[in-house]
This record gives C-alpha cells, sequence and structure tokens, in this order.
C-alpha cells in the first residue's frame, strides 16, 4: 500500500492529537471551521478524509457543509500533496515580470501540470496570486521560503536545496 | 504593568523615544517585511548578529517596510550625534562591511550602497514633543532621503511607523505617540464626539469602495446589538501589498484604530480577517495583540474603565471573493464565503447577525492620526470629495517599485514619473491600471488626472485597495485583460449567472482574440456581455469585473483590432499573431542574440546583420531584451 492509500485508512489518523485541534485550540465552534481545516491540513499535508469524517462528528456539521468548505477555498487540499510545496506566483506584477515562464518551466521539468504532485512525493507545483511581494517579481515560495527575481536558469540550484 | 493614564504612557514613550531616536552605542534597522526577507534580510540580519554577539553597544533591530522595495534589504544605522544613514541592497556579505564602516566614521568608501540620510525621521504625529532631532549630526555629501523624488512628494499617515519601528515591540510604538488619541478619547468618553470627527475628516474607506467611514460608523452605532468590529485584511488584489505592509510594519495603529472605532460605535469585540498568503503578518498581530493585552490595552475594563474590549484573528483559506464585506463575514462563521444581496446593510445585520462595522486595514491605520490631528488637519489635504492621503503599491514597469504614500489629488503623472522614476530602459509608457483586477486601464491621455475616488470613477477605472500596476509598450493591452478575466473566473463564487457565466463566456473570446481565432462582432459581444454583468451581478466582484475588459477596449480598441483584422499582437505578447525579424540596416553583428537564443535560431556572420530562423524560433524573446540596438523588430 503506498503512503497516500493509507492515510486513507482511519488507523493512520491520530484522534487525540484531532481532539487537542478542535477542542482545546478551537473550541469544538462550528465558526473556526476554516481554522481547524488549516491546522488540520498543517499536521498531514493536506485534509485526509477520515479526519474529516472525524471532525463533521465532532462538531456535528453535515460531511457535505465540511466539504463544500474545503473545496471553495483554494488553500486545502483532499489529496496528499508532496513534502515541499512550491508556490508560483502569478499575480500581476509577476505576470507582467514572467512569472508564467517559470511556471511553465517547472511544469516541464516534472511533467506535472499545476495542482499535481511529483511521483517521488517531494513536490506539489501550485499557482498562486500575489505573496504581497510585488517589487521583488518574479517570485516563487517553497514551504515559507521566499526567492525572488527568479529566472528560469537558477530553478534548478534553488530546488536542489530541497529534499 | 497595565496603563492606567496618559501620564503612565508619556513615562514609557520617553525612554523608548531615546532608543528609537538616540540610542546608545549604534542602532541597526534592518526592514525585515516580507519583501524584505525575499530580499535576504534575514541572512543580513542573522549575519550581524553573529559577528557582533557580545557587543553590548550594537543594537540590532528588525523594522517594517520603508516603502522602497527596489532597494532592499534596507538597512539604516543611526546612533546619537551622529547621522542617520540608509543603506541600499544589503545583502548578508555587505552587511559587516557596512556596519564597521559606520563604527568608523566612514561614509565614503561604501558611498555606492547609501540611499541617503535621514533629516528627520520623526512621524508627523510627533511635531510637539520633545525634539529628538538634537541628537542627529547630518553629514556633508550624502543626499537627504526626504529631499529624493522618491520620497519628497509623499506624506506618511498610515505608514507613518513603517519602517522606524520593531513591530514586535509595542514600545516603539508608543514612542511614537502610538496609544495617545485612543487613551485620549478613552477618557473624554465621548463615542458621538470620536464619530462626528471622523465624520468631519472626510476619511472613505481605503479598501476600494471609498465609502465615507463616519457614515458608516454612525449609521453602525444606531442599530442595536452585540455590534462588532471588524478589520479587512483579506488583501487579494494581485498586485496591491500596502495591507501586508502595514500589518508587518505597523500592527498596532490598525489595533488602535480599531480601539477607537470600538469605542465610538459601542462594541466589546473585534475580528481581524487577514489572508492566509500573509503568515508574518499573522505572526506580528499576535505579538501586537499579546503585547497591547499584557499593557492592559486590550482586554476587560481597560486602562480601568468599564470599557473592555478584545480582538480575534481570523485566516482565510485563499478566496479572492472574501474580501467582499458579506462573504467575509460568512468566512468568519466558517462558511463558504459566498456575498448575499445587500437589501439589509452589514452595519445592520452582519457577522452573527448582528450589526458589523468593516473597514480596511489602512482606514483605521489613519484613525489614530485623525483623532490626534483633527479633522481640519486631514481634510487640509487632498481634494474637495477625497481628502488626507492614499497608499498607493507601484508595481509592473516601472524604476522606482515600492509603496507610496501621497495626498489625494496628486497626478497619476507625478506619481509614475516623479515618484516612481518612468518607465526602465527608456520604454514608452503604455497605461497604468488602478484597481486590481476590478479596476481599468488608464492611458496616457489621462496622466494628468488628479488621484480621485471619483476622477479615476469618470474614467471607467476606480481607486480600489491602491495597486498601481505600470504597463509600457511590450505590454498587451488584450493579453492583460484575458489574464484578469482568467484571474476573476477563477475567484468568481459561482453563486449569480452574470458573473459566472459572463466571465467564462468573456475568457473563451478573449482566448480566441490572443490565439488568433477572433471574429468580427467579438468587440461587441464582449462590450455586451460586460454592460450586463455591471447591471445584474449580485457583489462587486461581479458588477466590476468587466472593467478590464471595457477599459481596454475603451483606449486600445485598435489592438483588439489588429489582433482580429490583421491577425497580429502589436506588443509581442500573443505568440500566435507575431515573429521576431532582424533589421539588416540596425544590426551591427555583435552577435549576442545569436549567443543568447536558447534555440539556437539565430545565425550570421560576425560584423554583418545576422537572421532569425523562423522554423525554430519559440518566440521566447530573450534577443529582443537581449538587443542593444534595437534591431530586433516584431512583425
Amino acid at each position: 500500500m503506498n503512503e497516500a492509500a493509507m492515510m486513507e485508512t482511519p488507523d493512520a489518523i491520530d484522534y487525540m492529537e484531532l481532539d487537542t485541534i478542535i477542542e482545546t485550540e478551537y473550541g469544538l465552534s462550528r465558526e473556526n471551521l476554516i481554522m481547524i481545516l488549516q491546522a488540520i491540513q498543517k499536521r498531514y499535508n493536506y485534509l485526509p478524509k477520515p479526519a474529516l469524517t472525524y471532525l463533521a462528528t465532532k462538531i456535528s456539521l453535515p460531511m457535505s457543509q465540511i466539504y463544500g468548505v474545503a473545496t471553495f477555498y483554494s488553500t486545502f487540499s483532499l489529496e496528499p500533496r508532496g513534502r515541499n510545496i512550491i508556490s508560483v506566483c502569478l499575480g500581476t506584477a509577476c505576470h507582467v515580470r514572467g512569472g508564467a515562464k517559470i511556471h511553465e518551466k517547472l511544469e516541464n521539468m516534472f511533467q506535472i501540470t499545476d495542482g499535481q504532485t511529483t511521483a517521488d512525493h517531494r513536490f506539489t507545483l501550485e499557482s498562486v496570486r500575489c505573496i504581497g511581494c510585488c517589487s521583488l517579481g518574479p517570485v516563487i515560495k517553497i514551504n515559507e521560503d521566499m526567492h525572488s527575481r527568479i529566472q528560469t536558469d537558477a530553478l534548478e540550484k534553488i530546488l536542489a536545496q530541497y529534499e | 504593568m497595565k496603563i492606567q493614564s496618559l501620564e503612565d504612557l508619556n513615562a514609557i514613550r520617553r525612554t523608548y523615544a531615546k532608543q528609537i531616536y538616540a540610542p546608545e552605542g549604534i542602532r541597526i534597522n534592518i526592514g525585515m517585511a516580507s519583501c524584505g526577507i525575499a530580499a535576504g534580510a534575514r541572512a543580513a540580519l542573522n549575519r550581524a548578529q553573529e559577528a557582533f554577539r557580545g557587543n553590548a553597544t550594537i543594537q540590532i533591530r528588525q523594522t517594517g517596510c520603508i516603502g522602497f522595495c527596489e532597494q532592499e534589504p534596507l538597512v539604516e544605522i543611526l546612533a546619537a550625534d551622529k547621522p542617520r544613514i540608509m543603506y541600499k541592497k544589503i545583502q548578508e556579505d555587505k552587511i559587516v562591511e557596512v556596519i564597521e564602516g559606520y563604527l568608523a566614521g566612514d561614509f565614503k568608501t561604501h558611498k555606492k550602497w547609501i540611499l541617503g540620510q535621514m533629516k528627520d525621521p520623526r512621524s508627523l504625529l510627533e511635531d510637539e514633543i520633545e525634539n529628538p532631532l538634537a541628537a542627529i549630526r547630518p553629514v556633508d555629501g550624502i543626499p537627504f532621503m526626504e529631499e529624493a523624488p522618491f520620497y519628497s512628494a509623499q506624506i506618511k499617515v498610515a505608514m507613518r511607523n513603517c519602517g522606524y519601528i520593531d513591530p514586535d515591540r509595542i514600545e516603539e510604538y508608543f514612542a511614537r505617540k502610538g496609544y495617545v488619541a485612543f487613551l485620549q478619547a478613552l477618557k473624554k468618553n465621548n463615542p458621538q464626539e470620536i464619530i462626528e470627527t471622523i465624520k468631519a475628516s472626510g476619511l472613505r474607506g481605503r479598501g476600494g469602495g471609498g465609502f465615507p467611514t463616519g457614515i458608516k460608523w454612525a449609521t453602525c452605532a444606531k442599530h442595536h446589538g452585540n455590534r462588532y468590529i471588524i478589520c479587512n485584511a483579506d488583501e487579494g488584489d494581485p498586485g496591491a501589498y500596502m495591507d501586508r505592509s502595514v500589518l508587518e510594519g505597523d500592527p498596532h495603529s490598525v489595533i488602535e484604530g480599531m480601539l477607537i472605532a470600538a469605542l465610538g460605535i459601542g462594541s466589546s469585540q473585534g475580528y481581524i480577517y487577514v489572508r492566509n498568503e500573509y503568515p508574518l503578518a499573522v505572526k506580528r498581530l499576535v505579538t501586537a495583540i499579546k503585547q497591547a493585552k499584557s499593557y492592559g490595552l486590550l482586554g476587560e475594563n481597560i486602562a480601568g474603565t468599564d470599557f473592555s474590549f478584545n480582538i480575534n484573528i481570523s485566516t482565510g483559506a485563499g478566496a479572492f471573493v472574501c474580501g467582499e464585506s458579506t462573504a467575509l463575514m460568512a468566512s468568519l462563521e466558517g462558511k463558504v464565503g459566498r456575498p448575499r444581496a445587500k437589501y439589509v446593510h452589514t452595519v445592520e445585520k452582519g457577522f452573527r447577525e448582528s450589526p458589523s462595522n468593516l473597514n480596511n486595514v489602512e482606514t483605521y491605520a489613519n484613525v489614530p492620526a485623525i483623532m490626534l490631528k483633527g479633522a481640519d488637519w486631514y481634510t487640509s489635504m487632498g481634494t474637495a470629495r477625497s481628502k488626507g492621503t492614499k497608499v498607493f503599491s507601484l508595481v509592473g514597469k516601472i524604476n522606482n517599485t515600492g509603496l507610496v504614500e501621497v495626498p489625494m489629488g496628486i497626478s497619476l503623472r507625478d506619481i509614475i514619473f516623479k515618484i516612481g522614476g518612468g518607465i526602465p530602459k527608456k520604454k514608452k509608457f503604455k497605461a497604468v491600471q488602478t484597481g486590481g483586477p476590478s479596476g481599468g486601464c488608464i492611458p496616457e491621455q489621462f496622466l494628468d488626472l488628479p488621484v480621485d475616488f471619483d476622477e479615476l470613477a469618470k474614467v471607467g477605472s476606480i481607486m480600489g485597495s491602491g495597486g498601481m500596476i505600470v504597463m509600457d509598450q511590450d505590454t498587451c493591452m488584450v493579453d492583460l485583460a484575458r489574464y484578469f478575466v482568467d484571474f476573476l473566473k477563477d475567484e468568481s463564487c459561482g453563486q449569480c449567472n452574470p458573473c459566472r457565466e459572463g466571465l467564462k463566456q468573456m475568457l473563451k473570446i478573449l482566448t480566441d482574440i490572443c490565439q488568433g481565432n477572433g471574429k468580427e462582432g467579438d468587440i461587441e459581444l464582449l462590450e455586451e456581455i460586460g454592460a450586463m454583468m455591471q447591471k445584474f451581478s449580485l457583489c462587486g466582484l461581479g458588477t466590476s469585473a468587466p472593467n478590464p475588459v471595457l477599459t481596454s477596449i475603451l483606449y486600445f480598441r485598435d489592438e483588439y483590432e489588429a489582433h482580429i483584422q490583421d491577425k497580429k499582437c502589436p506588443a509581442g505578447v500573443c505568440k500566435p499573431l507575431f515573429h521576431y525579424e532582424i533589421d539588416a540596416d540596425a544590426c551591427t553583428g555583435c552577435g549576442v542574440c545569436a549567443k543568447k537564443c536558447p534555440q539556437g535560431a539565430v545565425s550570421g556572420e560576425k560584423k554583418k546583420a545576422h537572421s532569425i530562423d523562423q522554423g525554430k524560433c519559440i518566440k521566447c524573446g530573450i534577443c529582443y531584451e537581449g538587443c542593444k540596438f534595437d534591431a530586433i523588430r516584431i512583425c
């Protein structure tokens, strides 16, 4: 069984930890749904189905509503993502300065399209619309690190830093 | 310590004013907003800390963004009785050398790394207090920052502390007269007066709508129930980052603004809704709220009165539409962020069906300044119907990229050419896009237009949140319109037909035009769809979505026609619609293009005109950008 499929089995989830997130940190409040989902995603890198089912019972919210929120907001992923998340900024300023070329080059390098993950789970490629570093475009963010004024030929060296 | 009175605050203020203006030893301010960090400020800070570890005379501090993003990382060094010097582009390899140079009193060796020196670092709130300038000794031969074109036309109200204080230290905010306005208002305990002052100041919503803030406050105060004070920090417009900058550089100005709003309107609970894409802003807000609580400026019975106020932070999850007030409130409730029709306004029934006052980050940041200096001072800046200052993010094809805060009424030309330093590489200005994806493109003939909510609306654009994207001759207006529509189509919540289907159809038509499949009647169809969306969409996203298309048709119809009729893209962006050729008369045969071409498509003998093999060319534009003799033509 591969890593991704394993996550989908209820045993892979640490329910005690989920309780801490849902009860202690967010007081079982439905109003905090978005932030609870963010916390779960931070822990598992995506939103595993068993965790959502558990959350639904815990805060007495139909699964359909949780699914609605999870699919409406672009930060959430219902599929496992890579160990490193590359976000290419395609905001206007980066667009004008060639952000799309960077994105295209990464798609070609990994042979994946936007939103997909490499087969070895090393990278997930995403596009974002503006991370507010418009003066330094084109910008890419890998996990929490910003890389500014990127040239396509500098990509390989940058990516080598991430295992 | 809990602050009980203005005297308590003043005592702290004096101590820290010394630290930020005339420290013993030297103080190094490193611009550590997201943009600074991206440019390498963190590495520089670490290197400096390592090199001077254990040296008690050197304080190394992080500050927010002073606005000159093009020159980052920015490092400012100051000391009592010494000049206050701003160094530019200081990466980790330069920082130690720069500090040592300053310590030795040598301002010549690193002159090319100096941006300028500061004449007067005080904020405009401070002019009546004890003068800390006595300690500054300017040095000859270094230009003053205040006199540089980038700074001279600016007046910093909302951004008054960004770049001057450590945002993680509330005491430094106190030092620049922070929380004075709030404590004064608290002691006076006259909510009506607060609202009247804001009304009289003419402050209008800085998030884009431009609704008069005072009227909003007054209406909200009239409705009964648990009122909420909400701060919209869901800065979604690509190309606008002033809210991020204020939150990262001066979070307390926003908290103080919200406190004053809470006093005026009568509320005990506030929310700040921040974009998830701004992790540093969230971090700094969390710290700021904690510190304000520890001084008793947030929480129960503030400064010994019966006024209580708390602020919670809520993070968004990546939805542009959540910048719309009703969608934002739905999102705050943990729901899908879909707007609702505003038959009943949010000031009456908003968050949790209660009266809710929502303002933008920059609006709140203006409030303490207005309360301290008075409505008359604020109305002395600006035009008849747009008062005060506005922060713009000047980005795109412009020399001095950065954040600028200017009085309303200044002309677009002054912002772009005087402050912004014009277009790089001597290219020709084509248009400026204001207001983000909901705004419009303003062409050269309107550059003398004063910046004002109503004037911008007259030419089909909007002020919006203040993004200003400058475009030169190499930007294709059809492609840009397509880009915005593509963005908005992704971000439309899908609830109402005009927006959801209108954007989808517009994108299809625009994509066809960009690929050379445009047909007669497309322009008229775009205009028809646009007019329909403006009339019938549910929320502001839909009604303003056609703006980029409609304004670009209005001012650049010839470009659309060139795409459709001649199958040409005059700017050389839409790949199927142009090719590069080398002008044999202008080509000197220097060979740069042949060397740079990744496809090996350029060939020719040395010192003789080269040519491009169209079969091999992928139109990447590297040769076009690289040619120093303008010999490569877009055909």
